[in-house]
């Protein structure tokens, strides 16, 4: 009996992602196909913990694409009846079984599972994304400059370095502060940095053209432009982008926290490569700094980076859990898995799979990024 | 070396007073203040009410002062009683000072705990003590589990028990004490019933192994992970030089290459590595802190967080800060120190 109602669990989850499942299939039989000509992407598809970590992040991607397919339910809905019932329990009006149990506000566990999914892979990425590109906007600069730059900069990445993450996001991330214009403020600061960082790249490329770059400029402000309205001031003239203030206030402490280690990073990987030949060859063409950070400095060092990134993103779902997991930030129903696991771990010894099967699903997505992260140095080493 | 520690020091200062001041400022927000006077007027009073109540207790002076008070810079002055004319105590349960004088952090004055309504020393010192334990028993299990784990790892690169070993740090690294709490109280104490599911009676009766085993494991697994990584790291790098490749070819037995030769030359990185986790180690005893019911630092921070305690915060701020910092310097100091190679320059 036990046995059999594990198998038609199992069978139930496999037949609810059907959908990611098969789009899965599709992209391995095309990557396998064609991993001689896919450079390290392919190359990942013959490594052990590559195709474990790729396998694991691209099944939840694709699970969190198609959550409205996959989701029996909806992920708020209560099913009075159904309150704390086991997994493997059916609901008697749909007949639908009710896969991992349900919490005890009576919700379907595996829907909300499916539908905390979206959260977590839209905003980690780009939480990452901008932490990155903050880390590298200041990073280049601090290692290759030295100096004054790097003593001011330095001071302040471990500055917010030794601040407990736990009080960081209770003084950032609370309805208080939210109202109080501080995110905002930050999050300017946050987008600024993208936009710097495309300038820098157009001006540093470009510079004994006259159209292109005046051509660029205009497209990077404009697009800047429009990212500043819908995030910062809610006001997008396309209305398409929406960022509620709860999201943007995330999406800042986020990026606040992760981006001090990428500026250690990224200053020590400038260090290491500055007293290399080619560097001297560049100052010598009479190349700009930033052209030489750049196009010079940067492309070489990008293996530990794409390395970092990798970590990084698993780094920022472990940090939005705890968010969840502290209940800042986001409204108490919401179906992220830091709040089920926080509403599941009051009652955990009466009843485990409200809690259990969200803190699964957050250690699987972070192992597949972690398993990903090995692979890569390990091809990176091998070159 | 002793203009190097004098520089740190300063540093270590600067940024001491520099988290502080941004604390304070971040606490003395509009709508922070805001909720603190709701807490502590306990009623629905009103805006004018929560006002009053503000200016009174001299929230309402000028944010600067208020942080050179508290750091011992500026006098205190006593808030008085309108009805009598005399000095009084802002609250109930703390003495403020009665006449003009210099009581801030400097002179060992911590300030009152709005939340836990008693001075912020008699309350932290304890939870302090508290997560120290915890603190303790976790790096002595940590430590060696992690530089095991990595030595064995790191020592023939690629080797299936160097796969095993590698998966299941990464999987480490990959489990947040919020979920490896969950698991591992699923499979202990609901399945299996051996462990206590929470540490609360650790707090009155002591840590034993059925009431601390848990919280300890929980952090454990998590900080495990990256240490050993390291570990595994710096020990393929060694057994790659020439020196261990001679004393094979000399023809020394494996274990004692690996335990006489490599293993000194591979513990320098894994060493800093352990004083750079304490950051990361204090945010996940506070999450454990939390789940298992355990009153230490992280319980005291958690709730003056969410009651905008101000000087409470203040006071978990510096400790934390001046806990990094100093393992920092550790750290610095130990490398320089362990790797006769680099000298301070």
């Amino acid at each position: 009996m036990e046995v059999q109602l594990v198998i038609s669990i199992i069978a139930g989850i496999l037949a609810k992602l059907w959908l990611p499942l098969l789009v899965f299939a599709a992209i391995v039989a095309v990557s396998v196909r064609f991993r001689d000509r896919l450079g390290i992407f392919g190359r990942l598809w013959s490594h052990g913990f590559g195709t474990l970590g790729l396998s694991i992040i691209l099944i939840w991607s694709l699970i969190a694409i198609f959550a409205e397919q996959v989701a029996p339910f909806d992920p708020l809905q209560q099913f009075v009846l159904m309150k704390n019932q086991p997994p493997g329990a059916v609901e008697a009006q749909s007949g639908e079984m009710f896969l991992l149990g349900a919490d005890r506000l009576a919700r379907d566990v595996f829907s909300r599972i499916v539908h905390g999914s979206q959260f977590v892979l839209s905003i980690a990425p780009v939480a990452s994304a901008l932490a990155l590109l903050t880390g590298l906007l200041l990073g280049l600069p601090a290692g290759y400059f030295g100096g004054k730059v790097d003593t001011v900069l330095s001071f302040a990445a471990n500055l917010i370095l030794a601040f407990p993450v736990i009080l960081v996001f209770y003084l950032l991330v609370s309805p208080g502060v939210s109202s109080s214009g501080l995110p905002q403020m930050l999050g300017a600061l946050v987008l600024i940095c993208p936009i710097a960082f495309t300038l820098l790249l157009i001006f540093s490329r470009y510079t004994h053209q006259r159209l292109k770059p005046i051509l660029l400029t205009a497209i990077t402000l404009a697009v800047g432009g429009w990212l500043f309205a819908a995030v910062i001031f809610d006001a997008d003239p396309l209305g398409v982008l929406f960022v509620p203030d709860a999201v943007l206030n995330i999406l800042v402490a986020v990026v606040l926290i992760a981006c001090p280690g990428i500026f250690r990073v990224t200053r020590s990987l400038t260090l290491d490569v500055l007293s290399r030949d080619f560097i001297a060859a560049a100052k010598t063409r009479g190349e700009t700094s930033w052209y030489i950070m750049l196009f010079e400095i940067l492309p070489n060092i990008r293996g530990p980076l794409v390395v970092d990134f990798c970590l990084r993103i698993g780094f920022t779902t472990i940090l939005l859990g705890t968010l969840g997991f502290f209940g800042l930030g986001l409204a108490p129903d919401s179906p992220d898995w830091g709040t089920s696991i926080k509403d599941g771990s009051a009652i955990l010894r009466l009843f485990a799979w409200p809690a259990l099967f969200p803190a699964l699903a957050l250690m699987s997505l972070v192992l597949g990024l972690n398993l990903l992260a090995d692979a890569i140095r390990e091809l990176f080493h091998e070159d | 070396m002793f203009r190097f520690i004098i520089r740190r020091l300063g540093v270590l200062l600067l940024s001491a007073f520099c988290l502080s001041l941004i604390i304070f400022a971040v606490t003395n927000l509009e709508p922070n203040l805001r909720n603190l006077a709701v807490t502590q007027t306990n009623m629905r009073a009103g805006d004018e009410a929560l006002d009053s109540w503000l200016e009174k207790n001299g929230y309402r002076e000028p944010m600067l002062l208020r942080y050179g008070q508290w750091l011992g810079v500026v006098q205190k002055q006593p808030v008085f009683d309108p009805a009598t004319g005399q000095p009084a105590n802002r609250f109930g349960f703390c003495t403020d000072v009665q006449e003009p004088k210099f009581s801030g952090v400097l002179q060992g004055d911590w300030g009152c705990s709005t939340r836990f309504k008693r001075d912020v020393l008699v309350r932290i010192v304890p939870a302090v003590k508290a997560t120290g334990i915890l603190m303790f028993w976790v790096m002595i299990t940590m430590v060696p589990l992690a530089l095991v784990l990595g030595v064995l790892s790191g020592m023939r690169e690629g080797s299936r028990l160097d796969r095993v070993l590698s998966f299941i740090s990464i999987a480490g690294t990959a489990t947040p004490e919020y979920v490896s709490g969950v698991v591992f109280t699923v499979i202990f104490a609901s399945w299996l019933g051996i462990l206590n599911g929470s540490a609360a009676t650790a707090t009155n009766i002591g840590p034993t192994l059925y009431n601390f085993t848990l919280p300890v494991v929980t952090v454990v697994f998590f900080g495990m992970g990256y240490i050993a990584r390291m570990t595994r790291a710096s020990m393929v790098e060694v057994m790659q030089q020439q020196y261990i490749r001679t004393a094979r070819l000399k023809g020394v037995s494996f274990p004692r290459i690996v335990l006489r030769h490599a293993l000194r030359n591979a513990l320098v990185t894994p060493f800093t590595v352990v004083m750079l986790q304490f950051p990361w180690l204090l945010n996940g005893v506070v999450i454990v802190e939390i789940m298992f019911r355990y009153q230490g630092f992280g319980y005291v921070l958690v709730e003056g967080a969410a009651n905008n305690d101000i000087e409470m915060l203040m006071a978990c701020g510096t400790i934390s800060v001046i806990l990094v910092l100093v393992t920092q310097f550790i750290s610095d100091i130990g490398y320089v120190y362990l790797n006769p190679r680099i000298r301070v320059s």
